[in-house]
């Protein structure tokens, strides 16, 4: 009998960590079957966030680094530049990519560095326990915005994606969500499409992922999904931006 | 070595001393640097990115201090022999980073040519970090090796020096100079070939064999993997002490100081850096004058030369000099547990003790 789904070689055996309907789950698997298919397992190395996904490398089978709170694509750059003949890309949530780090994020691109970027927006700091993240939705209402984020108090949803593809340095950037097959096997050609162009040295490329925290968002995992659907999305509209 | 062969291999330059550790790493085979502007380092990060692209090696000027010292982190991470420098401010924001280092067990080495404290302070040199760069600097139970360089010289061959140590025991070691240091010139002998090395000179190459716990892909090999993050129980408390046990080792082993008349002085000036020049002019005065004074000065900052403090001859005084109100003083006390005389002379914020103020207050001992 031919078998037709497994999984994946990059994908540890293990546990997960991660609440029931997170999206840190697929996410990772995405990445990994992706790595498999391109017969890059060998080369890759991956920069784990601090962030829910900060022992993502107990889940990815090659090598792997931490960084620091925001740091990701520093350390990435300076392994790429090191050994470009690997394949280096950076996990990262929205509180590491687009608040702490926005400096070095934005200065990467910039530079054009040949990365990929696996850009986790789950609208809040998940870890932490639920507070306002940069992409945080107005009217959301989390620890630390508790009658709703507020645009004259708090600021908006910053749209990171879209202000990256303003740098001429940016070759690829596109935005995708988690919240039905449909949208997940997009999710999966987006993020193929990022390796790829790091394989063919095209330049820095970046994955936007709506991903569900149903824990934080105070929301069974099904009304997570919808919530992605029904809101999120209206905010962060999916498709290619660069 | 005949005259002719010397002449090959070596050089006489005339440099600062912010282009001699640059210097001393390029002949190092340090192959990945990343920094931020900040006086009075500049020479340094000019010097690295005239040489670095030209031998195959990789510079980057930085975003930030913090976007440099994780460069740093993931160079080294990869496997390079990766550096880093700023002065005093700049330093206080890479501390997260050096913990960051610390805790990965990354060899790395970070340049502090120090000014002026608090805040911005000043562009003038000091020493006021001295209680920054040896307890760790960053959160955490961590040291990272402190080398103090007093003349441009010593710059060269302890940036040299540095890199192995860091990879020797997979250490942070940091370059504490100050301003006057960096930006002064002075003749050194360096190594002919360094800044130039070919693209294919071996010193370049990343060895998995002589760092097999890189990030290189797991080509062959279970995948590495490089953290400082230890969330399960007991597993930090078995880093702190694999780390601690480290630290003992270092404190063996990798003590480095300069030691004046030690024999027959009374008194014992006790300073490094720059300051231990300033020193040293007073005490060829003093000794002239036929005072049997003696000098001590600490090149390897930590670890700190305790031993060589002796609190059982209690004719012996100490008189600490430094650039700052009083930061080495600490060490020298606990190196003589209260057992013997210890007086400090110091300014700071741009104030630098002279030859005149130290034979005064050697007077006032006397």
């Amino acid at each position: 009998m031919e078998r037709i789904f497994c999984r994946p070689e990059s994908l540890y055996d293990v546990p997960t960590h991660y609440c029931p309907g997170c999206g840190h789950g697929i996410a990772h698997r995405l990445v990994a079957e992706i790595i498999d298919q391109l017969g890059i397992r060998e080369k890759t190395i991956g920069i784990a966030p601090v962030g829910c996904a900060v022992v993502a490398y107990d889940y990815w089978k090659f090598d792997c680094s931490e960084a620091a709170h925001g740091r990701a694509l520093a350390v990435a750059t300076a392994i790429k530049r090191v050994r470009p003949q690997n394949i280096v890309f950076t996990y990262q949530g929205d509180g590491d990519l687009a608040a702490i780090g926005t400096n070095e994020t934005i200065h990467a691109a910039n530079r054009g560095e040949n990365l990929t970027v696996i850009f986790i927006n789950n609208a809040v700091y998940g870890m932490t326990g639920g507070q306002m993240a940069p992409t945080t939705l107005l009217g959301q209402k989390t620890s630390t915005t508790l009658d709703g984020r507020d645009r004259q108090k708090h600021g908006y949803p910053l749209k990171i994606s879209e202000i990256l593809a303003l740098l001429p340095g940016v070759h690829y950037i596109e935005r995708v969500s988690l919240h039905s097959p449909q949208e997940v096997l997009k999710a999966k050609a987006a993020i193929r499409q990022a390796f790829e162009n790091q394989i063919n040295n095209a330049g820095f490329s970046l994955v936007e992922i709506l991903s569900p925290c149903p824990t934080c968002w105070g929301l069974n995992p099904r009304e997570s999904l919808d919530w992605i659907r029904d809101y999120m999305q209206k905010e962060f509209p999916l498709g290619r931006i660069k | 070595m005949d005259n002719k062969k010397r002449k090959k291999e070596f050089r006489k330059i005339l440099i600062t001393g912010n282009e001699a550790i640059a210097e001393g790493a390029l002949s190092a085979g340090c192959n990945f640097y990343a920094g931020y502007p900040i006086t009075p380092q500049n020479e340094l990060i000019a010097y690295m990115a005239k040489y670095m692209p030209d031998s195959g090696r990789v510079f980057i000027q930085a975003e930030s201090e913090l976007a440099a010292i994780n460069m740093v982190f993931g160079a080294s991470a990869a496997g390079a022999r990766a550096m880093t420098s700023s002065s005093s401010p700049g330093i206080s924001l890479k501390q997260e980073g050096i913990s960051y280092i610390a805790g990965a067990q990354l060899p790395a080495v970070i340049v502090n040519i120090m000014r002026g404290g608090p805040g911005l302070g000043n562009i003038a040199p000091a020493q006021s970090d001295y209680f920054q760069a040896t307890r760790g600097g960053g959160h955490g139970d961590y040291h990272t090796i402190v080398l103090a360089p007093a003349c441009v010289q010593e710059a060269y061959d302890l940036a040299q020096a540095s890199f192995e140590l860091a990879d020797k025991y997979r250490i942070p070691v940091m370059i504490l100079g100050d301003g006057i240091l960096g930006q002064m010139m002075e003749p050194i002998i360096a190594c002919r070939k360094s800044p130039v090395a070919n693209r294919n000179d071996k010193r370049l190459t990343i060895s998995d064999k002589q760092k097999p716990w890189a990030l290189s892909g797991c080509k062959g090999r279970k995948p590495n993997i490089i953290k400082s993050f230890a969330l399960a129980e007991g597993a930090l408390e078995q880093l702190n002490l694999k780390l601690q046990q480290k630290y003992k080792v270092i404190k063996n082993k990798e003590i480095r100081f300069e030691g004046l008349f030690l024999d027959d002085a009374k008194i014992v000036l006790v300073a490094y850096g720059t300051m231990a020049r300033i020193a040293k002019s007073a005490l060829s005065r003093l000794r002239l004058a036929g005072r049997k004074i003696g000098l001590i000065r600490p090149i390897s900052l930590w670890p700190f030369p305790q031993k060589v403090f002796c609190p059982r001859n209690k004719k012996i005084k100490y008189l600490v000099i430094e650039m700052s109100y009083g930061q080495m003083l600490e060490d020298v006390q606990l190196a003589v547990n209260g057992k013997a005389q210890v007086e400090f002379l110091g300014r700071s914020g741009g104030g630098i003790p002279s030859e005149e103020e130290i034979i005064g207050k050697v007077r006032g001992i006397l």
